[in-house]
C-alpha cells in the first residue's frame, strides 16, 4: 500500500495550510506536486521560464520542504517551473538551496532533466499524434526549447537514488504520483487512474479551493480522500474529473501504455472517501515519450484605441478593414517591405475578439476597443509598423467628407513592444529503447 | 425554444493540450441529459464551431449526465491567430444554442 499526499493542483496556486497539516499527520509515503502545464501558452517553454513569481514559488516550496521534513518522506515536483526545461529545473534547484540554507536543513536532491537537443530530435523518427501540425527538420531545429514528457520509469529512477527532494523537468502530470505505487507493486490501473484523479489536487472534490488530497493505492485500486475541513469526494466528483482537460474521458495515454477506465466502479466509502476499482493499464509494445517544442513565430508590437462615437462603433469593421488597407500601402511605400514578411490585425473588442468568425451574435456595444497586433521578423520592424499604424488609429475617417475624428488612446506611447511571440511546434512521440535514454539524473547533497 | 444553458447545469470549454479543445456539458439530471442527447446532434455542434463533424469526438456519459465533445483546436493554442489561450470562450457559444 502506498499513500501519496498531493498539496494542490500546482505549485504557485496556493492551498489550505490546515489541510496540508492534516495530510502530514496521516504519514504519507510521498508528497507529490505538479509544477507546470502548457495551459498558459507557448511563451514559457519558448523562453524556458516559470509563469509564477519566484516569491510565490519560494514561499510555497518552502512550506512543502518543511512538510517533507515533518512527514519524513520524499517530496517530488514534476514539470518544475511551468515548462520543465533544464533552466527551470535549475531555477527551482537554486531556490531549494536558498530555502535549505534559511531553514538550516540538509537534503539529498535529485534533478531529473527532460530537455532535448533540437538538432538531435530533427534526426530522430517521430510519430505525429492526432491533430499534430505539419513539421520539417527546420521547424524542429528552430525550436528554442524541446522537452520530452517523462513517465513513471524516469520518476522511479529518481526515487531510487534515495533523494529527499526530486526536482523533475517535464513529466506527465500523472507520472510523479503513479511512479511510487507502481514501484511498490500496487495495482497498475489503480496507480495511473488514482494519479490522474489526484493530479489537480482537490479539484476532484466538492471543495476545489481546499487543495490537499490523499490518494491511497493498494492491490486492487485506490481510495481518494480530501484533507480539507468540509471537503468531500463523491463518486460523481471523482469520476467526472476524468473529463477535465482530457479529449477522451476513458482513455489516457502515458509512456509505455494507456489507462482504460471504461469499466471502473466508484464507491462512496464513508461520505468523504471514494474508492475506485476495475481500472485497466494496457502496456504498449513500443516505449514512447511525447515531445513538446516551441519556436519564435515573430516579434510583436501591439496598440489599442477605443471608439465611442456611435457612427464609428456601428461601422467598426469597415473602419478596421480600411485602416489595414491604407497601412499596408504605407508600409510598402515608406519601408519597402514585402507584405508576405509581416502581418497586421485589428481585433475588435466588444464585437468578436474572442470568437472571430465563429461569433454569431450581433454587437450591441456603446463603445468598442480595437487591438492592433503587428507581427514581424524582428522587433524593430514590428515597432516601426505599429508607429505607421498610429495616425490611422487616432484619426482615420470612414469617409472623406466627414470631419477628422479623434479616438481614445489609453497609453502614451501608444505602442507596446511584446518581444518574441512563440508558437508550439511538436505534438509527436519518439520511441526509446531504454526509458532513461532521453533523460538525465543528477544527485547532490545539499 | 430554450437554449442549452437553460436546460443544463454547467457548460465548460478548455484546452486538452495545445492542439485539442474539449467541451463538457454537465446536464445535472437524467431528464436534462436526455433532452441534450436528443436535441444536440454532432452535426449541429460541428457547424457551430465551423469544423468537420468527422473530426468531432462525442461522448454521451449517462452515469454522469454528461455530454462531452472534443475536437482539434481551430487554431493552435497561443499561435498568432489564436484568440483564446485557455479555450474558455467556446462554451458560451454552445450555451446559447437553441435546443428543440
Amino acid at each position: 500500500m502506498t499513500k501519496v499526499l498531493i498539496p494542490s493542483g500546482a505549485l504557485g496556486l496556493g492551498y489550505d495550510k490546515a489541510a496540508l497539516e492534516h495530510g502530514i499527520a496521516q504519514g504519507p509515503d510521498l508528497i507529490a506536486i505538479d509544477g507546470g502545464s502548457t495551459d498558459s501558452g507557448p511563451s514559457y517553454l519558448g523562453r524556458g521560464v516559470s509563469k509564477y513569481a519566484r516569491e510565490s514559488t519560494k514561499a510555497e516550496w518552502r512550506n512543502l520542504i518543511e512538510a517533507r521534513i515533518a512527514a519524513n518522506c520524499p517530496l517530488v515536483i514534476g514539470t518544475a517551473g511551468t515548462c520543465g526545461t533544464d533552466s527551470t529545473v535549475d531555477w527551482l534547484y537554486e531556490i531549494t538551496l536558498e530555502i535549505l540554507s534559511d531553514l538550516g536543513a540538509t537534503a539529498k536532491i535529485a534533478r531529473l532533466y527532460s530537455e532535448q537537443d533540437p538538432s538531435k530530435i530533427a534526426q530522430t523518427p517521430l510519430t505525429p499524434l492526432s491533430a499534430a501540425p505539419e513539421i520539417d527538420a527546420k521547424a524542429i531545429t528552430n525550436c528554442t526549447h524541446i522537452v520530452a514528457l517523462a513517465g513513471a520509469e524516469q520518476v522511479n529512477a529518481a526515487l531510487n537514488t534515495g533523494a529527499d527532494i526530486i526536482i523533475a523537468g517535464r513529466t506527465t502530470d500523472t507520472a510523479i504520483i503513479a511512479a511510487l505505487p507502481l514501484a511498490n507493486g500496487d495495482h497498475a490501473g489503480g496507480a495511473w487512474h488514482g494519479a490522474k484523479i489526484g493530479e489537480c489536487g482537490a479539484l476532484c472534490t466538492t471543495a476545489p479551493q481546499s487543495g490537499t488530497i490523499m490518494v491511497e493505492f493498494d492491490a486492487s485500486g485506490f481510495n481518494i480522500t480530501p484533507m480539507g475541513d468540509g471537503a468531500t469526494a463523491t463518486p460523481h466528483t471523482v469520476s467526472a474529473h476524468m473529463l477535465y482537460e482530457n479529449s477522451d474521458p476513458f482513455i489516457l495515454y502515458e509512456p509505455g501504455g494507456h489507462l482504460d477506465v471504461t469499466a471502473t466502479r466508484y464507491t462512496d466509502l464513508d461520505g468523504k472517501t471514494v474508492r475506485a476499482e476495475g481500472s485497466v493499464w494496457v502496456p504498449s509494445e513500443r516505449y514512447t515519450v511525447k515531445l513538446e517544442g516551441a519556436r519564435i513565430a515573430g516579434y510583436q508590437t501591439i496598440a489599442m484605441a477605443f471608439l465611442r462615437d456611435a457612427h464609428y462603433v456601428a461601422n467598426a469593421q469597415d473602419w478596421c478593414d480600411d485602416i489595414i488597407k491604407h497601412h499596408a500601402a504605407k508600409a510598402a511605400d515608406r519601408m519597402g517591405l514585402d507584405p508576405r514578411t509581416w502581418h497586421a490585425e485589428l481585433r475588435i473588442i466588444g464585437q468578436h475578439a474572442v470568437l472571430g468568425d465563429l461569433e454569431n451574435r450581433p454587437p450591441t456595444a456603446t463603445e468598442l476597443g480595437v487591438l492592433a497586433i503587428i507581427t514581424a521578423p524582428d522587433q524593430q520592424t514590428a515597432s516601426t509598423l505599429a508607429k505607421l499604424m498610429n495616425p490611422y488609429l487616432l484619426h482615420h475617417q470612414l469617409t472623406r467628407d466627414e470631419e477628422m475624428p479623434t479616438f481614445a488612446f489609453p497609453f502614451s506611447p501608444a505602442e507596446i513592444d511584446r518581444g518574441a511571440a512563440y508558437e508550439f511546434v511538436l505534438h509527436h512521440t519518439m520511441e526509446l529503447s531504454d526509458p532513461m535514454d532521453a533523460f538525465r539524473l543528477e544527485v547532490t547533497d545539499a | 425554444m430554450p437554449n442549452l444553458s437553460q436546460i443544463v447545469q454547467k457548460i465548460r470549454s478548455k484546452n486538452a493540450g495545445p492542439f485539442w479543445l474539449t467541451i463538457d456539458i454537465f446536464c445535472g439530471t437524467p431528464e436534462a441529459y436526455e433532452k441534450t442527447v436528443d436535441g444536440l446532434s454532432t452535426q449541429r455542434v460541428a457547424a457551430l464551431f465551423k469544423t468537420d463533424a468527422a473530426t468531432v469526438k462525442r461522448f454521451d456519459i449517462a452515469d454522469l449526465n454528461v455530454v462531452k465533445f472534443s475536437m482539434p483546436r481551430p487554431t493552435i493554442q497561443g499561435s498568432r491567430d489564436d484568440r483564446d489561450m485557455h479555450g474558455a470562450g467556446w462554451a458560451p457559444l454552445l450555451a446559447e444554442l437553441e435546443i428543440n
